[in-house]
């Protein structure tokens, strides 16, 4: 006998009961609770606010989506990921995702997961695992509340957009899913930045803060034209290439890239992360 | 703990990070080493109509760095108000591909002398004719005869007018590559959209623009002093071109003198003589020189049966270059046709014509993105289909302003480049100006290239009318778009004062590239004035109607496939080959863990934990553990015993799998441990403290450790961890409002959860009062019990002693002393004796013969008897007359334990 008969190394650490463990944190609720209340907050701003406003000539396709925020449900919702894809997605995914191993690391509790044995690369999956689906749930939360606000406030109408033609609302609907799954994509860098952190240090701020920190350096060196075609390879470089969804017929081109990029830094950075985990001392 | 150091490797592998990282970046921006030369000619060429005159150019000549033997030429003019270095940038891209390039300024420009002749075959074509002979006496170019090099002439606009007239003038050009470019000067600036035969519509801005720039290079630099001779009002203009601008724009219309001069520098005149195989390339986002000049160029030149191939871009004198896509593919036909017909390589180019669609905006420059299109044959014009919608709109009077101001906008000639402006709502009608003729919303989408046409009746009680007949496409929401800026001027004369009486002329409107979606609507607009054309000065009311319906050309093309969508090939084969590369690493995994967790060692299958000769050593070159062995049998429990730093906790770091050994091994019932062994299942622990997550409560940390474990609920007894752990009502509790003890007393109820066979505790009464130490004593002696084993660690000598069946002495990395509690704990040989006279009394001592005698401080001895009885002893040193204190019997746990830490408080160091 060489084990408990009870023990089954793939039982362990089911992602129930992970989910569970990250469920009853507060960091968990004010997250997922933030992105219900950031549309109502938006929705609340643009009916007080003052609605002439001389906005600073409104240039860009940024400009026009403020414009045409409260044209309907689904640019109301456009407008709400347009504004948090920027930094508050990247915060909360790299909350979700550099927390989870570093905050274990630091109470201490993970010498006993992994001596239960849990083992390494199974706790590192289940872990990445369900910090994946928190990071995706704020996204769905966030696009539904909006959704679901701005088209009761707002209703529903096609999806307008001073870059192409207005797109029909069961069409516009499915463009919104898309951009939404491609915020998912992208936002796995961030994920696979904080995740790595995670596992290097013990301490969850660092791993949180360094994801975040990177992304934002990522995005200012972006801004450099001089650098020419390195820019290219910077992760942030097709962080906005969503919009091309909003044209018809939609490019995807850009998106595609983007795709690509964010999926092989977010392999180096997971292959990183369980490489070293699962072969370094736990000295926590 | 061991520090993250400056350690020799670390500083090593940084320094490697750091230089690939450094070389990537200079890699990527290092300028490559162009393939090519260049060298700045003074060219005199015989030019004017008898050769009379001579003129220099300023030129230069690009030359392939790495030629085999004589190279093809391509001569590349400038367009209007260029020099040579406007085209530099093409010029060095072919001469990349293996040409030698001639670019030169055409004369009346920058640095070269002469006037401007507006590409008269009399000057710039015989300029040219010049250049041709000069390229011919190089010895670096390849020629067909003696005098005849082989050359292609390549050239946008002003550029691409000289190529059509040269190859129609001289038949040593081999192939041409003319773009948006005119076909008759007369037609380009006195537009006429309507099928009559009265003068158009003089184009007063792109005139003025064309003229105020040639009148501006009055010198390469700011002259110091006027140039002797020359009229401030023509610049650098011939004096001929001059009076006709001068005539032309000042009236209007054009006399025969002026019609003459401007049909002279016309490709039109020459296209029957062009034999020079001829790539037409025009831009669909062009006010000045529209896609229709192109088409009368192809018409013209293919009807002698030269090779003409037409090609259409989003761009032209309004917008540019066009998008990225659009500029590759123009390049692509550029450098394809003169391949095959310069320098003899590749395939002849295909027929087919390619054109493109305006899809949006990029979202990343926010430049346009256009889709490619292509069909087998050029259509022309009026497409391969045709489309008729219907038009509504009762006849509608229209005022022409005085002076044509306030005038309709609909293009801003010359600002160049701005296509996102043509494509919003940039064109703007007057109220009162316009009369306005809708559909009803289309049914189904219009994919239109070609010029549409609608017929028109006018009446004007003048006679004459001048009016602007305009496309407009209508979106559900009321937004019109007027496709890329393009208005068809009008100018009717004979017209009667009655619209009953006026006779349907057809409006051919300029050709377009757009589809028109489902559920928009088709609006033409006539209007009485534009900003760009020159309208009567006079002040009149026409009335105007449309005719019932507008025929729009069709053209359903192929799409181009766009060489982006490798990348998502790409991106499918990326995400294979994630997924094979997870399978594999998943299914090696598997295979190694099977076969490594599989050894078992049978003589010890059932002893709980055996530790053999287990070292470990950090990557910095500290060893916490040096060589420990030792066995925890089943029933027993061990205590671990050693100071502060002695390397215990390495030890059970190791035995929990969390630290890999760098020597020996642990085996847990003949397993070998390492990190994840299944058989750590059957261990439970504390080890450096408790762990628990802060925001449950002590019972809810019980619960999700347990959940972690996967195992049923029913084999964590939960009862029994509980009552061990002592908490009360505190179990619900948070754990972050416990005390130390409180803390420490679930940890070890945690690890006794599932009542595992071997329980390892590291220091299991730190924090613990009185009390609860030793009811804990009795729980570990229990615990050991039914089989199970306890390793218990600890520096403190008396609670080994009083809990442990057997313990094991460690100090500085290495076992000092281990086997039963009882036997080591057991009556030493050694006693202590204090005495009154130290000397005095080894002496005596010595005399007994027993094994050695230490001093041990001023008024003691330790004294190994040796089977001498501790009586005896007394009883000579009492007669030898040193007065004896006490006698302290020594154990020799004690002995072990104060040999290592009694000679150096300090400990063994920090570990």
């Amino acid at each position: 006998m060489s084990t408990v008969v009870s023990y089954r190394p793939s039982a362990t650490l089911p992602i129930r009961a992970e989910v569970k463990r990250q469920a009853s944190r507060r960091r968990t609720q004010l997250a997922l609770g933030f992105m219900v209340l950031l549309p109502i907050i938006i929705l609340l701003a643009f009916e007080f606010g003052g609605g002439n406003g001389d906005d600073d000539n409104g240039g860009g396709a940024f400009g026009s989506l403020v414009d045409l925020a409260t044209s309907g449900g689904l640019n109301f919702a456009l407008f709400c990921l347009a504004v948090s894809a920027g930094f508050l997605l990247v915060v909360v995914v790299a909350l979700f995702c550099g927390d989870p191993v570093a905050s274990e690391a630091s109470w201490g509790s993970l010498r006993y997961l992994l001596a239960i044995p849990v083992p390494r690369a199974r706790l590192l999956a289940v872990k990445l695992v369900v910090a994946l689906g928190y990071s995706l749930l704020a996204l769905l939360i966030l696009t539904a509340t909006a959704l679901l606000v701005g088209t009761l406030r707002y209703g529903w109408h096609p999806m307008g957009s001073t870059i192409a033609a207005a797109i029909p609302a069961g069409e516009g609907l499915l463009r919104l899913l898309g951009i939404v799954a491609y915020l998912a994509v992208i936002m796995l860098v961030v994920a696979g930045l904080a995740f790595l952190l995670s596992v290097l240090t013990d301490a969850a701020l660092g791993a949180v803060g360094g994801a975040v920190l990177l992304w934002i350096l990522s995005s200012i060196l972006d801004q450099i034209t001089a650098l020419g075609s390195v820019r290219t390879v910077l992760p942030t470089h097709y962080s906005d290439a969503w919009l091309g969804l909003l044209s018809t017929p939609p490019q995807v081109d850009d998106l595609v890239k983007g795709a690509i990029a964010a999926i092989c830094y977010a392999t180096l950075f997971w292959s990183l992360a369980f490489w070293r985990f699962t072969r370094k001392d736990i000295t926590s | 703990m061991p520090a993250k150091r400056l350690t020799r490797r670390r500083v090593i592998s940084g320094s490697v990070v750091l230089v690939v990282v450094a070389a990537l970046v200079g890699w990527a921006v290092w300028p490559d080493r162009a393939g090519w030369t260049s060298a700045d000619e003074r060219i005199t060429v015989r030019t004017g109509p008898a050769d009379a005159e001579s003129v220099e150019l300023d030129a230069r000549l690009y030359l392939p760095r790495d030629r085999d033997g004589r190279v093809p030429a391509v001569l590349l003019a400038h367009g209007f108000g260029g020099t040579k270095d406007s085209v530099s940038d093409d010029a060095e891209s072919l001469a990349d591909r293996g040409y030698a390039v001639l670019t030169w300024t055409a004369q009346g420009f920058g640095g070269s002398g002469g006037q401007i002749h507006l590409d008269s075959p009399d000057y710039e074509v015989r300029d040219a004719q010049g250049l041709l002979d000069w390229l011919a006496a190089r010895p670096e170019i390849k020629l067909d005869e003696t005098g005849d090099p082989r050359v292609g002439v390549v050239g946008g606009s002003y550029g691409g007018a000289l190529a059509l007239l040269l190859a129609g003038q001289d038949p040593r050009v081999d192939a041409i590559v003319p773009s948006i470019t005119w076909n008759d000067l007369n037609k380009a600036f006195l537009q006429q959209s309507a099928d009559t035969t009265a003068t158009g519509v003089f184009k007063k801005t792109w005139a003025g623009l064309y003229f105020g720039n040639g009148a501006a290079t009055l010198a390469p630099e700011p002259a110091a002093a006027p140039v002797p001779g020359q009229d401030p009002a023509c610049g650098r203009f011939a004096a001929d071109i001059c009076a006709a601008y001068l005539q032309l724009a000042t009236t209007g219309t054009a006399d025969q003198k002026t019609l003459d001069l401007l049909r002279k520098s016309s490709p039109a005149t020459v296209l029957g003589r062009i034999k020079a195989p001829t790539l037409l390339i025009q831009g669909a986002v062009d006010t000045l020189f529209p896609l229709s000049e192109a088409d009368a160029n192809a018409k013209g030149i293919a009807a002698t049966g030269t090779p003409v191939r037409v090609a259409w871009f989003t761009g032209g004198h309004d917008g540019g270059a066009g998008p990225q896509t659009d500029q590759d593919r123009v390049k692509y036909l550029t450098v394809q046709w003169l391949d095959h017909y310069v320098k003899g390589e590749g395939d002849a180019p295909s027929d087919s014509f390619t054109y493109s669609r305006v899809a949006g905006f990029s979202a990343l420059d926010r430049g346009l993105v256009t889709n490619g299109y292509s069909t087998d044959a050029y259509p022309g014009m009026s497409g391969t289909g045709r489309t008729q919608v219907s038009l509504a709109g009762p006849a509608q009077p229209v005022a022409n302003p005085p002076n044509g101001n306030p005038a309709a906008l609909s293009s801003l000639p010359g600002t160049g480049g701005r296509l996102s402006e043509l494509l919003g709502g940039l064109a703007a009608d007057i109220p009162g100006q316009h009369a306005s003729f809708q559909s009803t919303p289309v049914s189904s989408a219009i994919e239109v290239a070609g010029a549409p046409t609608v017929q028109l009746r006018v009446a004007s009680p003048t006679g004459e009318a001048t009016v602007f007949v305009k496309l407009y496409d209508v979106d559900e929401s009321g937004a019109k778009t007027l496709s890329a800026g393009l208005v068809a001027p009008v100018r009717l004369t004979g017209l009667p004062a009655s619209i009953e009486q006026a006779q349907p002329v057809t409006v051919t409107l300029p050709a377009i590239v757009r589809r028109i979606d489902s559920g928009h609507t088709v609006r033409v607009v006539v209007a009485t004035s534009d900003q760009a054309f020159l309208t009567p000065a006079q002040p009149a009311t026409y009335t105007v109607q449309v005719g019932s319906s507008i025929t729009l050309p069709t053209v359903v093309g192929t799409p181009i496939a766009n060489p982006q969508t490798v990348w998502r090939w790409v991106l499918g084969g990326l995400l294979l080959a994630i997924a094979l590369g997870l399978a594999v690493v998943l299914l090696v995994r598997r295979r190694l863990r099977r076969r490594r967790h599989d050894e078992t060692l049978e003589e010890y299958e059932d002893t709980p934990l055996v530790v053999r000769g287990l070292r470990k050593a950090y990557a910095d070159g500290f060893v916490a553990v040096e060589e420990i062995s030792f066995t925890v049998a089943r029933g027993q429990v061990v205590g671990l015993l050693g100071p502060n730093g002695a390397g215990k906790t390495t030890t059970l770091r190791v035995l929990m799998g969390l630290t890999m050994p760098t020597g020996g091994d642990a085996l847990v019932f003949g397993h070998r441990l390492m990190p994840g062994a299944p058989i750590l299942s059957r261990v439970g622990a504390l080890v450096e403290g408790p762990g628990f997550l802060p925001h449950l409560s002590g019972y809810e940390n019980l619960e999700a450790y347990w959940r972690a474990t996967g195992r049923p609920a029913a084999d964590a007894h939960f009862e029994e961890a509980l009552e061990i752990a002592g908490l009360g009502d505190s179990v619900h509790r948070k754990t972050k409002k416990y005390s130390h003890g409180m803390r420490q007393r679930l940890a070890i109820a945690q690890a006794m959860l599932g009542l595992p066979e071997l329980l390892v505790l590291d220091e299991p009464t730190d924090g613990l009062d009185p009390p609860q130490i030793a009811e804990m004593r009795r729980v570990l002696k229990r615990y050991a019990t039914d089989g199970r084993a306890v390793l218990v660690s600890s520096h403190l000598l008396a609670e080994v002693e009083q809990t442990c069946t057997h313990a094991v002495v460690v100090n500085k990395g290495r076992i000092v002393a281990s086997g039963p509690v009882d036997e080591i704990v057991g009556e030493s040989p050694s006693v202590q004796i204090a005495v009154s006279d130290v000397p005095a009394a080894s002496a005596v001592l010595s005399s007994l013969g027993v094994k050695s005698v230490v001093p041990d401080g001023p008024s003691a001895l330790i004294v190994d008897m040796n089977g001498t009885s501790r009586s005896e002893a007394v009883a000579s040193l009492v007669k030898a007359g040193v007065e004896v204190d006490r006698v302290v019997p020594r154990r020799r746990l004690e002995d072990a334990f104060l040999a290592l830490v009694g000679d150096n408080s300090r400990g063994s160091g920090d570990r």
